[in-house]
């Protein structure tokens, strides 16, 4: 086990560093100025906001001199938002996001669960067929469609739930977060049906009923243990979708989060602020993908973890 | 040992000739029925996928002729009839330009569908070279690739397409405005480009694997002995008998590929990143609906209408395509 969890934690921090490059190698070969936007700028005055930021010493100086400054902890400082560092700004925006996905990744995993079962359960019956249809829609419909129908039918012609929220009240929270879990709910609803049926035809299920266990033990001790094993693989990709859904999801709700102003950032040619989101954002979805797997190998002891 | 003279243990009087009656019970009563005939069969069966099938068809049929019978074109600005609501002349209303929304959902949908059969193209190709390169030879190019193919695939994809998307614009931007680029990519924008090349470049990881996961197990059999016996190249074993062979898994995953790249081109024009204005793909006019929301919502509706009705109806024919041509994979 802990040979495979050394491996794996290699493995990820390789990950991380090749990104880490892809991400610094692609930002600075991009041209376009993040100063140039200012208007009156005499080339003395850009000269020296560009050794300020030290975008004038060469490609490869740069790159050590941010790899070392990371290992600090520094992610250095924005340049749109003067005077800013990344670090404060992701320390700012990024308990909104966390608040908004860790809601969203809650709604999905339980109702996604709950309703999956219930349609293995109800196999071809009027509830299952709903179930169904519903969680095909989820799939197929982009959450930047949910979020703005939900809006305006339940935020425009239904005032029930703000339009613009700051995550500040449990009624704010609604419409973004369905808007963001409706996708991966639809998804584990899918996962936890085929699984479901899959163990409910297994002979230990047989054996809890035989003996007599009523049906509501076999279904959550027997059942539901491991029928939500494959809901566990998920959960990875869940958080990286998730994740770029609050991109979206936070520009169309106005939310002060990360992810808005990753996209503004974006458009404003922000360098460090690109990078040091990117970053962030990548070392948290590597991380996160590296404990769901070790997780998952370790409550279900089939899985040959020395291999 | 003693040596068994057949003749003296069966007597060939025991035998008679077989009866015209006993000869018709071991004939073949059916013809024998093909792979593609039998998925055929199966495919036309599955009511949801022919229906599937039925509108992805209208949708390419409005989407490639549509425009040439609209009375407007896609930037065609009118001035004096903006932000009309549905009607007789403009049956999806105007933009906020004044741009008939009906031709311009059509155009959008002429992208998305493009961007997304080009893109499973693409990751066809590069997916079927990378598996079968790594599955047919095996040993340490086996596990050099499927290392590659690891960190590939716990890149986090979407920012790296975003980044890709903000670095290749302006090189892509240059290259364009050179005498020597191709009309037709001129044609096509920057923003279109960078996202085949970014989807290319991302998104064979699975097609990769599964034809990989495919010629690992056909290379053992013996018709690939065969041929190796009779003196085939590597690479005529690998296009003449083993990627056919996988045909089938292959063109399940390039459709459902095809929904994948056009949820990831609409999810980058509605934050900005896509095509360019005034060209119109279903993301980017949605997002330019966001604006009006309160007062237009119809300007929004269509588009996502649009875009959701094409993602599901390929879904759906995709999954009825891999119980046809892949019963084992059944769900």
């Amino acid at each position: 086990m802990l040979k495979y969890v050394i491996k794996r934690l290699l493995a990820s921090i390789l990950t991380l560093w090749i990104m880490f490059t892809l991400t610094f190698f692609l930002m600075h070969l991009t041209p376009g100025n993040p100063f140039l936007g200012d208007g009156r700028i005499t080339p003395e005055i850009l000269a020296n906001l560009e050794a300020k930021y030290g975008l004038d010493k060469p490609l490869l100086v740069q790159y050590k001199m941010y790899a070392m400054n990371i290992l600090k902890g520094d992610l250095g400082e924005s340049i749109k938002l003067s005077g800013q560092s990344v670090v404060e700004i992701i320390a700012r925006k990024f308990p909104y996001s966390l608040k908004l996905g860790l809601f969203s990744s809650a709604i999905a995993i339980i109702f996604g669960t709950v309703l999956g079962t219930i349609s293995a359960l109800k196999k071809n019956t009027a509830a299952d067929r709903v179930i169904m249809f519903i969680v095909t829609i989820g799939i197929a419909v982009p959450s930047f469609v949910v979020a703005t129908v939900s809006m305006v039918l339940f935020g425009v012609k239904m005032p029930l739930f703000p339009t613009v929220s700051h995550l500040d009240s449990l009624s704010s929270y609604i419409l973004p977060g369905f808007a963001l879990s409706f996708f991966p709910l639809s998804f584990i609803t899918r996962l936890m049906r085929s699984s479901m049926l899959d163990v409910i035809n297994q002979d230990y299920i047989r054996t809890a009923r035989a003996k007599g266990l009523s049906e509501r033990v076999v279904i959550f001790k027997h059942g539901l243990r491991n029928g939500i094993l494959p809901v566990v693989t998920y959960a990875g990709p869940m958080i990286a979708g998730i994740l770029t859904g609050s991109f979206v999801i936070e520009s169309i709700f106005s939310i002060p989060g990360l992810g808005s102003s990753f996209v503004t950032s974006i458009t404003a040619k922000d360098y460090p602020t690109v990078m040091g989101v990117t970053i962030f954002y990548g070392a948290l979805l590597i991380f996160m993908n590296f404990f769901v797997d070790i997780i998952y190998r370790f409550i279900d002891p089939r899985i040959n973890i020395a291999k | 040992m003693t040596n068994i003279n057949k003749s003296e243990v069966l007597d060939s009087k025991m035998f008679l000739p077989a009866s015209d009656k006993e000869k018709a019970t071991a004939e073949v009563m059916r013809p024998s029925v093909g792979y593609w005939k039998d998925a055929l069969t199966r495919l036309r069966t599955n009511k949801v996928a022919m229906c599937s099938l039925a509108v992805i068809l209208l949708v390419i049929l409005a989407a490639v002729i549509g425009p040439m019978l609209s009375p407007y074109a896609y930037d065609q600005i009118n001035k004096g009839s903006e932000n009309l609501r549905p009607n007789a002349q403009h049956i999806f209303g105007t933009d906020s330009l004044g741009r008939d929304l009906f031709t311009r959902t059509m155009i959008g949908a002429r992208i998305s569908l493009s961007v997304g059969v080009v893109a499973a193209v693409m990751i066809s190709i590069i997916g079927i070279l990378y598996g079968a390169i790594s599955g047919y030879f095996g040993g340490w190019v086996d596990i050099v690739m499927m290392r590659i193919i690891d960190i590939v695939y716990s890149v986090p994809t979407i920012l790296i397409v975003i980044l890709l998307q903000v670095a290749l614009k302006t090189p892509i931007d240059n290259f364009l405005m050179s005498a020597h680029a191709p009309e037709f990519l001129k044609k096509l924008g920057v923003g279109l480009i960078s996202i085949f090349f970014v989807l290319a470049l991302l998104y064979w990881v699975d097609m990769a694997r599964i034809v990989r996961g495919q010629i690992l197990a056909l290379k053992e059999q013996e018709f690939v002995l065969a041929a190796k016996v009779l003196g085939a190249s590597n690479r005529e074993i690998i296009f003449k008998h083993l990627v056919p062979n996988c045909i089938g898994q292959i063109i399940v995953v390039a459709t459902l590929k095809i929904p994948e790249a056009i949820f990831v081109e609409s999810f980058l024009s509605f934050i900005g990143l896509g095509v360019s204005i005034p060209m119109a793909s279903l993301g980017s006019l949605s997002q330019m609906a966001l604006k009006g929301i309160y007062s237009y919502p119809y300007m929004l509706f269509f588009p996502a209408a649009t875009i959701s009705i094409i993602i599901l109806s390929i879904n759906l024919f995709g999954d009825g395509l891999r119980d046809a041509l892949d019963p084992r994979m059944k769900k």
